[in-house]
């Protein structure tokens, strides 16, 4: 049996990854995708402590998780694309003129 | 080694070297096909942790579902756009990438300090997937939280109605026949 602690640390570490990937990278997509690693990290240290606690709570809520992030996806992209539509640029830098 | 120590030293390396490849990546499918090799590995996880369900839907939801959308608008958006290596604030690269590692040290401290790396749990986990893992499962979501379950139903419409919205495009009103054969009667 894998050591719980195992997969909490893997999970840190993606979840770090991902956080890398949202403060340098400046394509909306990718940034959105590096968003997802983390939702996917976290998700993983969910399961990993339901096994630890003999509780399947921590899966109920891997699995809501799941339905929030595919919603999430589904507004997300739909922003992006909108953004696109109207500025041609999906580099975040640039749609800093959404203050204006 | 156990089979699932195997696996788990095995995957792991994989899946962590797919994340950084995704964040590295210049081109966004690259990234994509990353990020698709990681929810494969982590529905590989879930696996090992004893929850086949959530593997079934990591795949199905997560790597079919959510990446094919993704691909859709990285194709939509077109492919090749460069990214600009400008940065707003100077050095904020560096300062970012020390920042995390800083967090990730101190989370990993505190994974050490507050459980041990070494512990595999609570004895008695098979008595808790009583049945199989898709029953217990359901069993805890149609008693405990059957009002968070049709909530969810409702966040899916909403999310469904409000992209469509967003993405609307507002076409110029093309006049139909009957109002072509108005036009006519007003210039009789």
């Amino acid at each position: 049996m894998v050591p719980t602690g195992y997969f909490v640390v893997l999970s840190a570490v993606l979840f770090s990854i991902g956080t890398i990937g949202v403060l340098t990278r400046r394509n909306a997509l990718i940034m959105f995708m590096s968003v997802e690693l983390q939702l996917n990290a976290v998700n993983l240290s969910l399961v990993a402590f339901s096994r630890q606690l003999g509780n399947l709570d921590g899966q109920v809520l891997a699995f809501f998780s799941m339905v929030v992030a595919a919603a999430e996806v589904v507004v997300g992209l739909a922003i992006i694309v909108s953004i696109f539509r109207r500025r041609a640029t999906i580099n975040v830098d640039d749609e800093s003129l959404l203050r204006w | 080694m156990s089979p699932e120590q195997l696996v788990f030293w095995i995957l792991a390396p994989i899946s962590v070297a797919a994340a950084i490849g995704m964040v590295l990546s210049r081109n966004a499918i690259h990234s994509a096909l990353f990020l698709v090799v990681n929810f494969v590995t982590i529905a590989v996880f879930y696996l090992v942790l004893g929850s086949p369900f959530l593997f079934v839907v990591q795949i199905a939801v997560y790597a079919g579902a959510i990446m094919v959308l993704f691909l859709f608008v990285i194709m939509l958006l077109g492919v090749d756009r460069s990214e600009s290596l400008y940065e707003n604030i100077r050095g904020h690269r560096v300062i970012s990438v020390v920042l995390v590692v800083g967090v990730l040290l101190e989370i990993i401290t505190a994974i050490r300090l507050g459980m041990g790396v070494g512990s595999t749990g609570a004895p008695g986990w098979g008595a808790v997937n009583e049945g199989g893992n898709p029953q217990a499962l359901a069993r805890v979501l149609f008693s405990d939280y059957f009002l968070p379950f049709e909530v969810t139903s409702i966040l899916l419409i909403v999310a469904a109605v409000a992209a469509m919205v967003m993405t609307r495009q507002r076409l110029k009103a093309v006049p139909s026949a009957s109002d072509a054969s108005k036009d006519e009667e007003v210039a009789a």
